[in-house]
């Protein structure tokens, strides 16, 4: 227990109410300090470093705006629809509340897609990073937990038939599947019981374990310190450090990066307010227009798509069909022969490798395609996870990696916005074929990143971070 | 505290009760997770339909609700019965020999109902649940092949059904569409949800 402080009686009003609390508190005084004033983060952070602090803005926008909106709404069958309706219309101010939150769960994935793309080119996963990483990769999928519950919620025919589809997804995994899903939907159909089960997932469930990740998330990274986008570590031994051990090239997070975060912030809300005010819906892409039709279990809407922020991981299930299995067998095949090929194993590793792949091939022409679509759905995001242990490159950054590297990356992304536009569109031919094209991409981006990531020619590393004061 | 030997039977005892509260924790999960199934009152709601057919006209298709799933009854036409030869060799399961969505005896035929014009189908597309829409047209249209001969496209994820509900080569959804069980109480009125008796 620290100390108990006498202060002098002569003190000022406001040194005494300190004092009474510090020694009744001292855990609040701590924290103030070891996460925001006495915080070093790199001098050098640039325009991606915006998205972290943002994320957290708009999870305090979600929260406290569900928290109104879950005074008028009504989780039922009957009602949801309604009460929607009534919050945009009856309501005092109802549709602002409504539009923030709906506009806010874009915003979210928005900030949070660009916020891990920032991870990638900086390589701020990597050691001692790892469970930063890991903590993120955990937030964004209970991100899209919250959004795939939040979405059954007004109960409109985009909200009915995406959850439809979303629960199915599970019945098709082999032997437990059937019963996994009555067990979600607790009903034979999406019905009343399923929407009154996602409110609570919704709204209370989700939020918290979200809340706990992302303090784990912020916890982790304040021990471990931040990254920047050089790639050096400011708290290393070799890194010069003033009179009280502090690293030169860092700065308190408070007040220096709270004020710099401010722009951010400004700059966010600008978009944010206009989209609110001047687009609410976005062209269909924030608020799908088939959700403004009241939900019908007998009527699948002509073209149904989830939102854009699921859709590159739809369209890589779409992309899984009878042809991509055969494909992937072939794509086992020939990576087995190539392992055996390049020698270095023992007799038992090369057993080991054969038994492995035809058992592999064995399993994908065994269960439909349904099923392998999902795990190729589901393998996409779990595949992050493992990034840490994936980059085998001497330089973390992207600044002092050959410049190939950043054409992968560019096609990377390029691709997963291609993926991305296709999921939204209706089923095609040429359209199927470049998602599977996509997927391959994506999937070979990070299999085979433990050997590319470490080819090339490498920039030399400078001793400091670079900055130019300004 | 750290130069202290271990007290074996404390430890016994600390490892003994903290697995019979393990267990008991595991038992209070129970009721937990079997709330997640459906309740009495869900179980209860699936009773047969009833259905007056004498208005549907040939080529006509109409949709009711049983266990709140889309139930189509389509009356065939002579050309439509004829279109299935044709798509026998594109289907990929044309003798419904696939058992997730068995299909009672009277009618595993050909047809794949009881009276060859009357089908029942459950209207739920067998890969992830969207209802297909009607595509009873033939010919060439946007989604289809140019030699469509008439049946049903899911629009999520573009599976085909040819008129007899039989799922296209090739496409996402693995199965038929389901034949609900249903019968014939006389020959215009018909029962969703019980099979004839054999």
């Amino acid at each position: 227990m620290a100390e108990f402080k006498e202060i002098s009686p002569n003190a000022s009003a406001g040194a005494k109410l300190e004092n009474w609390l510090h020694n009744r508190f001292p855990t609040a005084f701590d924290a103030y300090k070891v996460h925001m004033s006495e915080y070093y983060a790199p001098k050098n952070f640039n325009f991606w470093y915006f998205f972290g602090s943002l994320a957290l803005l708009v999870l305090v926008i979600q929260i406290v705006t569900g928290i109104f909106l879950v005074m008028h709404y009504k989780p039922d069958a009957a009602n949801a629809f309604a009460s929607v309706e009534y919050i945009m219309r009856d309501v005092p101010w109802g549709w602002l509340i409504r539009y923030m939150h709906s506009t806010g769960a874009s915003a979210f994935f928005i900030v949070v897609y660009l916020h891990m793309f920032k991870a990638m080119i900086y390589g701020s996963y990597r050691k001692p990073r790892e469970l930063v990483w890991i903590f993120g990769c955990l937030i964004f999928l209970m991100l899209m937990a919250e959004a795939f519950f939040g979405y059954l919620l007004p109960w409109g025919q985009m909200s009915y038939w995406g959850a439809q589809v979303i629960v199915n997804l599970f019945s098709a995994v082999p032997f437990v599947g059937p019963d996994l899903a009555l067990l979600i939907r607790g009903d034979y159909v999406v019905s009343d019981a399923t929407l009154n089960r996602f409110f609570s997932f919704h709204v209370i469930a989700i939020p918290l374990v979200l809340i706990g990740l992302v303090v784990a998330h912020l916890f982790a990274l304040h021990d471990v310190g931040s990254n920047n986008p050089d790639g050096i570590d400011i708290k290393a031994k070799d890194q010069p450090k003033d009179e009280h051990g502090h690293p030169v090239d860092g700065i308190p997070f408070h007040p220096y990066y709270t004020v710099h975060d401010m722009v951010g912030v400004s700059v966010f809300l600008m978009v944010f307010s206009a989209i609110i005010f001047f687009a609410p819906e976005l062209g269909g892409y924030f608020l799908e227009f088939n959700n403004f039709i009241p939900a019908d279990p007998l009527k699948t809407p002509p073209h149904i798509a989830p939102v854009w922020y699921f859709t590159p991981f739809y369209s890589m299930l779409r992309a899984t069909t009878d042809v991509m299995v055969q494909v992937l067998c072939g794509v086992i095949a020939i990576s087995a022969i190539i392992t055996l090929l390049r020698g270095g194993l023992s007799t038992l590793g090369k057993g080991i490798v054969v038994v492995g792949a035809v058992v592999g091939i064995a399993l994908l022409l065994t269960f439909d395609a349904k099923f392998w679509g999902v795990v190729v759905m589901g393998g996409a995001v779990i595949i992050l996870f493992f990034l840490p242990w994936l980059d085998h490159s001497p330089v973390k950054s992207i600044r002092y990696r050959p410049d190939w590297h950043k054409y992968l990356y560019g096609i990377f992304v390029a691709l997963f916005l291609v993926l991305g536009y296709l999921g939204v569109k209706p089923p095609s031919d040429a359209g199927t074929i470049v998602s599977q094209i996509g997927t391959l991409y994506y999937f070979g981006f990070f299999l085979l990143m433990p050997w590319w990531s470490k080819a090339g020619q490498f920039k030399p590393v400078p001793d400091r971070v670079t900055f130019h004061p300004h | 505290m750290s130069n202290s030997t271990v007290d074996a039977s404390k430890r016994t005892w600390l490892i003994a009760s903290s697995c019979a509260g393990a267990v008991g924790a595991g038992f209070v999960a129970v009721p937990f997770v079997r709330s997640f199934e459906p309740s009495e009152r869900a179980k209860a709601a699936g009773a047969p339909v009833e259905v007056d057919i004498s208005a549907l006209q040939p080529g006509q298709k109409m949709t009711v609700e049983w266990r709140g799933k889309p139930v189509w009854i389509l009356h065939r036409t002579p050309e439509m019965l004829a279109s299935l030869k044709k798509t026998d060799s594109e289907v990929a399961d044309p003798q419904s020999k696939r058992t997730a969505f068995p299909i009672q005896q009277d009618a595993h035929n050909e047809w794949r109902s009881i009276k060859p014009e009357i089908l029942v189908l459950v209207g739920i597309c067998t890969h992830l649940g969207c209802s297909p829409t009607d595509k009873l047209q033939p010919g060439p249209q946007a989604s289809l092949p140019d030699d469509w001969q008439g049946g049903f496209l899911c629009p999520c994820h573009g599976s085909t059904f040819d008129l007899a509900g039989r799922v296209f080569k090739n496409k996402p959804a693995p199965d038929n569409l389901e034949v609900p069980p249903y019968k014939f109480l006389s020959a215009s009125r018909l029962l969703i949800g019980e099979e004839t008796k054999a």
